[in-house]
This record gives structure tokens, C-alpha cells and sequence, in this order.
């Protein structure tokens, strides 16, 4: 009698995924899904802001088209272009008039204006370019980090006692401070050069030097102890080099622990922007960012002029609020224990 | 433990050395004549830049322009600020003290709030009081400052009318100022030593907006720490023998989980110290309070090179100073800690 071999169960990597415990921790919690989905909704936003608030002005001359409509066909250029790269024009918010005083919504300007500028348009590009630096500095970052923090843990010895001087002198220094520091001498610089320059670029240089000893630190720890295990004695011992233990073996199972880190920069990073160009050290006046669209609103506190505070108040809370929902409940599905 | 202390005190002098060598060496990437702008007082002294520019040796090479910048500060002079029309350590004597006030009238709501909160939402863990506390801590640590403090602004100054929403004292009695005794350097004790009560009270409201807004954005962390903490020590052993014990449950509580639970409380004095020096850049903006803060925002915006590196230098210093400070305190109260 032959009896048919055991089915091997075939699972894809989406399965063992999504039926892993973190997972499982993580789908049962409703406030980190909730999260997640006002995050995800965040995300569409910023990726089709030409379609939510449609280019004007200058806009649509660099994007080549006659009229603003002409992106919301989706096999045009012009969509590929507005979506996946839209000249610096777009990210300036619409100007629908010079008065300096606030006017309440209209079907124009669904969220009024200040200073003649759209509000909402400005929230809507401004999430644009919120996620887009955060997720560039949080990137350049990271990877500096774990590249710093690899070599420090895997070589030890004087450089990583040289790496770890180095990053607590940096950390002598509160991350807002030397963010400002940095930015001041940019500035100068740039100003000084007297061309144009892309506003984003100081902030993005400023965010980097300050961010990455943070995940240094965190993934030399975990190197320290992922060089010890035996896989990878096992590894050298089949005549394995630095470089190919480093890549290979250290470094793929030592980043988990920046994950959370990393997934809750990507919401501390816009708001950190935010506050800089709030105090007025971020972008020209009228690039579309958040922080500024606050800023205006400290003329105009009175309750008849309501709407000029509440919508980016309300844009930035709701974003920083998901964003924290979802990376705590990231977290605490992480955490083995955590119960 | 003295020879601990010995070394974490010779390494302040080091790290601030590094740093402002990283520091001064940034400003390299501007023009001599943008260098000189520190050393320029008036309209006069406009006119002979380029002297100025010989003069100081802004073109030497950067170790030589290093060390004069080294024993210029050394000396307590650490240049012209443009924002302040005045010279740097000149304003940071007369704006710190006023900062000073500020967080002192935010540390100590904080580490209370924080204590009593936190312990509160671990003796309830996952009742009604600690759902809810732990919703307001997430909703406390999503607000970044800015928002709080322009909030706070709108509702009790602009729509209540409540509290004042700008500076440090009413116009009219700025006047009287100048007759006040200065004994400490804090305005709010200074002129209740004077006996001027209304001046204090008038201070005091002032305060309470910048203060409110400081302890929402950095109360939360601390909460949530002393919650852990205290869950900690609820589960530990001796814990459990002082139950065992017989001894009842508020003792238990405050005196065997709460006293541990606080030991790691005091290691957030670097991380408070941090909070409250870049908040003060946000609420002293927001709220016109003439502190550093607000000085040093305005010497960015008009890219006032002195005033920044002099700001920079002493907030590395205080933070230099607290941590070497938190390091040795915990040292001493938790005779666990071994110093090697």
C-alpha cells in the first residue's frame, strides 16, 4: 500500500507576512490601523496633489499644458509629469489675490485665503513636500547611519571609539540647535552666492548632518551583538571577507532595530520642518509648506478669521497624530515584550 | 566614584573643544567678508570692511583664525550681534535670566504632572483613568509645540481675552522696572522681594501661556517613562515580598515601586534640559517672550553669525553640564550603578 507524500505546505512570503505574530499584533490593533489608513490617505494626497488642487500660473506654463484640466487625463504628460515630477513652480502656492487680509472660504479657495494666498492649495502641495523631504532625509540618513554605525560595531577599537566621541559631541548639542546653526550658515551661503537655489536643499543638508548619528548609535549596538553569533564565525570560517560579513550577514540583521526609529522619523521630520519654517528659517514666503501657513496665522488670531488657523492646525495634528498611532502600534507589535 | 566624577568633569572641556572647532570650522564655508559681519558695529565700521577683514585676519589660514577665536572667547568675547544691537554676552546676561524663569516655571509642573500622572495610569493599567491618560500622552507628543503655542494664543488671548499673549511684562510696567532691586535675576521673585506684588502677578501672567504651552508638548514622554517604570517595579520581586509582607498597598505603592520607579526619572533630566532648550526657540517666538530663545531665532533669520555660535556654545555647555550632572546624581542614588 503506498500512501501519497505529505502535502508540503507552500505559503508565499505575503502569507508569512501577513499571518506573522507582529502582524496578527498589528491587525488587531484598531488604532494603529486607523493610523495607518489616515497615513496611507496622506500619502495619495501628497503623490496627487495636481489633481486635488489643480496647478495654476506659472504651473501649468512649465508643465507645458494650456489649461490646468489637462492633468487629470491619465495617459497625458502632463499627469506623468505633474505627479511624478513637478517643476518648483507647482510648489508655489496660488496666489488668487495681493490683499493681505484673510477672505473666508469659496468655492475657489475651499479653505480661504491669507495674504491672497490659497490655503488650501498650500496645505495640499505643502504635504507634498512635507513626505517628500522626510522620506529624502529619513533615506540619506539611514544609510549613512547604518554605513557609520556598521563600521564602528563590526571594527571596534579606535574607530568606533573615534565614531562614538565624534557622535556624542554631536549630541552635546540639542538636534533644533544644530539644525538651526547649520541652516543659518547655508543660508548665508547661498544667499551669498546670489543665484537660485532649490529651498529645499539647506533643510534637506541640515536634517542629514544632524540625523544620522542617532541611527548610528542604535545599529552599532545591534552589530556589537548580531558579530558575535555563530553564523557569522561560521561564515568567516569558510573564508567569508569583512566586506561580504558586513553586507551579507551583520548588517541585514542588525537594521530591524532602526525600523520603528525610522518609520517614526518619517513623521517627526515634517514636523520638525514645519516648526523651523515656522519661525521663519525654512523656505521663501509662499513656497507651499505647512509650517509657514501656521505662521500667518499669527496675525490673524481673531475668531472671524477662524479658518486661516484651524485647517493647518488641523492638517498637521491629524498627520502627526496617525503617524504616532501607526508607529507606536508598529512598535509595540515589534517588541516581543511588549504584551 | 572620584575618580569617576574627576573624568566626567575633565571630558566637558573636550567635547565643548571638538565642538566648536566642528562649529567655527562650518562658518569656513562663508566669504571673509560675511565672517566679518560679527565685528561690525555701525554704519562707520561698514564702510572699512576690508580692513576690518586684515584686521581680524579673516584670510589667515583656519587653525591660526581658530585659536584667536579660541582666546577671544575664552575671554568672554564672543563678538556683535546685529539682531540685539548689542555684543553677545552682553544679551545673553540680560536675556538668560528670563529664559531661566521660563523653565523654571515649566521643569517643575512637568516632573510633578509627570510623576503623579504616571504613576496614577500604572496602578490602573488598562482601566477607564489609564485609556484615557494614554490617549492624551500620544495626543501630547503628535502636537509639536508650534501648534500647541499658536493655539493656546488664539483661544486665551485672541477669543477669551484671558491672558496677556505677548512679552514679559504690561507696557506700563516696564517703567517701573528700572526701580526694582535685581536680587536674583528672576523678574516674578524680584519684585515680590521688592515688595511691587503687582508687578510679580503681572509677570507671573505672562508666564502662564509660554509655560502651559511647554508642559503639553513635554510632559507626555516623561508620563509615559514613569508609567513604564512604575509597571516595572509593580512586577518585581520585592514588590511582590512587600505584599507578601502584609504591608498595605498604599505603602507598597509610594514606597517600594514608586521610589525605583523614580530612580530612572532623573536620567530624563538630559533629555528634559534638550526639550526645554529648543522649546524655548518655539514659545518664546510664538509668545514674544525676550528670552535667548527669541533673540537667537531673530540673529538666525538676519543670519547674525555671532549671536548663533554664542547661542550654540552655551546651550552645548548647559547640556554639557546637566548630563554630567545626571550621570553622577544617578550614580549616587542607585547604589547599583558601579563606576568603571
Amino acid at each position: 500500500m503506498t500512501t501519497a507524500p505529505a502535502k508540503i505546505e507552500h505559503r508565499s512570503s505575503w502569507q508569512q507576512f501577513w499571518t506573522s505574530p507582529a502582524m496578527r499584533k498589528m491587525r488587531r490593533n484598531p488604532l494603529a490601523i486607523t493610523g495607518l489608513v489616515i497615513t496611507l490617505l496622506f500619502g495619495l494626497m501628497a503623490l496627487f496633489a495636481p489633481l486635488i488642487a489643480k496647478p495654476s500660473g506659472n504651473c501649468v506654463r512649465d508643465l507645458h499644458i494650456t489649461d490646468a484640466s489637462q492633468v487629470y487625463n491619465p495617459l497625458s504628460d502632463a499627469f506623468r509629469r505633474a505627479t511624478l515630477a513637478p517643476p518648483k513652480s507647482c510648489y508655489l502656492i496660488e496666489r488668487l489675490s495681493f490683499k493681505q487680509q484673510p477672505s473666508p472660504p469659496t468655492a475657489e479657495a475651499p479653505f480661504g485665503t491669507v495674504n491672497g494666498y490659497n490655503i488650501f492649495y498650500g496645505l495640499i502641495w505643502g504635504t507634498r513636500t512635507a513626505l517628500k523631504l522626510s522620506f529624502i532625509i529619513v533615506g540619506i540618513t539611514l544609510v549613512i547611519g547604518v554605513i557609520v554605525g556598521a563600521i564602528s560595531g563590526y571594527y571596534g577599537g579606535w574607530i568606533d571609539n573615534l565614531i562614538q566621541r565624534f557622535i556624542d559631541v554631536l549630541f552635546s548639542l540639542p538636534p533644533l540647535i544644530l539644525t538651526v546653526v547649520i541652516l543659518t550658515i547655508l543660508r548665508a551661503r547661498l544667499m551669498g552666492g546670489g543665484a537660485q537655489y532649490d529651498p529645499t536643499v539647506p533643510m534637506v543638508v541640515a536634517f542629514c548632518v544632524t540625523g544620522w548619528a542617532g541611527y548610528a548609535r542604535l545599529i552599532r549596538g545591534e552589530v556589537l551583538r548580531t558579530r558575535q553569533l555563530e553564523y557569522v564565525d561560521a561564515a568567516r570560517s569558510l573564508g567569508a571577507r569583512d566586506m561580504r560579513l558586513i553586507l551579507k550577514h551583520v548588517v541585514p540583521n542588525s537594521v530591524a532595530a532602526v525600523f520603528t526609529t525610522a518609520v517614526l522619523d518619517l513623521a517627526t521630520v515634517p514636523l520638525s520642518i514645519a516648526g523651523l519654517s515656522f519661525l521663519g528659517l525654512g523656505f521663501e514666503p509662499g513656497y507651499s509648506e505647512w509650517g509657514q501657513l501656521v505662521d500667518f496665522a499669527r496675525a490673524w488670531l481673531k475668531p472671524e478669521y477662524w479658518y486661516v488657523l484651524v485647517y493647518p492646525a488641523l492638517f498637521i495634528v491629524l498627520f502627526s497624530l496617525a503617524f504616532n498611532l501607526f508607529g507606536d502600534g508598529l512598535r509595540d507589535a515589534l517588541d516581543p515584550k511588549s504584551r | 566614584m572620584l575618580n569617576f566624577i574627576v573624568r566626567r568633569v575633565l571630558q566637558i572641556p573636550v567635547v565643548m573643544l571638538v565642538l566648536s572647532l566642528m562649529i567655527v570650522g562650518l562658518t569656513q564655508l562663508l566669504s571673509p567678508e560675511q565672517r566679518a559681519a560679527p565685528y561690525i558695529k555701525s554704519e562707520q565700521a561698514a564702510a572699512r570692511l576690508e580692513q576690518i577683514i586684515e584686521q581680524r585676519g579673516l584670510r589667515d589660514p583656519f587653525p591660526v583664525q581658530y585659536g584667536r577665536w579660541l582666546s577671544s572667547t575664552l575671554t568672554g568675547d564672543l563678538g556683535y550681534s546685529k539682531a540685539s544691537g548689542q555684543d553677545v554676552i552682553t544679551t545673553i546676561r540680560e536675556r538668560l535670566p528670563r529664559t531661566l524663569e521660563l523653565t523654571i516655571v515649566t521643569a517643575i509642573p512637568i516632573l510633578l504632572l509627570s510623576i503623579w500622572l504616571g504613576t496614577l495610569s500604572a496602578l490602573h493599567k488598562d482601566k477607564l483613568i489609564d485609556q484615557v491618560l494614554r490617549v492624551l500622552v500620544v495626543l501630547g507628543y503628535s502636537l509639536p509645540s508650534f501648534v500647541v503655542g499658536i493655539l493656546m494664543l488664539a483661544v486665551f488671548y485672541a477669543y477669551l481675552g484671558w491672558l496677556p499673549g505677548a512679552g514679559q511684562v504690561s507696557v506700563l510696567n516696564t517703567f517701573a522696572l528700572g526701580d526694582l532691586h535685581r536680587y536674583t535675576g528672576l523678574l516674578s521673585l524680584d519684585a515680590a522681594l521688592n515688595g511691587r506684588w503687582d508687578i510679580a502677578w503681572d509677570v507671573v501672567q505672562h508666564l502662564i501661556l509660554p509655560a502651559t504651552t511647554l508642559v503639553i508638548v513635554l510632559s507626555a514622554s516623561i508620563i509615559k517613562v514613569m508609567r513604564n517604570n512604575m509597571l516595572e517595579a509593580l512586577t518585581s520581586d520585592y514588590v511582590r515580598t512587600a505584599r507578601a509582607k502584609g504591608l498595605s498597598s498604599r505603602v507598597v505603592n509610594n514606597k517600594h515601586a514608586r521610589r525605583n520607579a523614580l530612580l530612572s526619572i532623573v536620567t530624563l533630566g538630559g533629555f528634559l534640559i534638550i526639550g526645554l532648550l529648543s522649546g524655548s526657540l518655539i514659545t518664546e517666538t510664538i509668545f514674544a517672550y525676550p528670552g535667548v530663545g527669541q533673540w537667537v531665532v531673530q540673529a538666525a533669520i538676519g543670519v547674525d553669525l555671532a549671536a548663533v555660535l554664542g547661542f550654540a556654545m552655551l546651550s552645548a555647555v548647559i547640556v554639557v553640564v546637566v548630563s554630567t550632572i545626571v550621570d553622577i546624581l544617578y550614580g549616587v542614588i542607585d547604589p547599583r550603578v558601579r563606576f568603571d
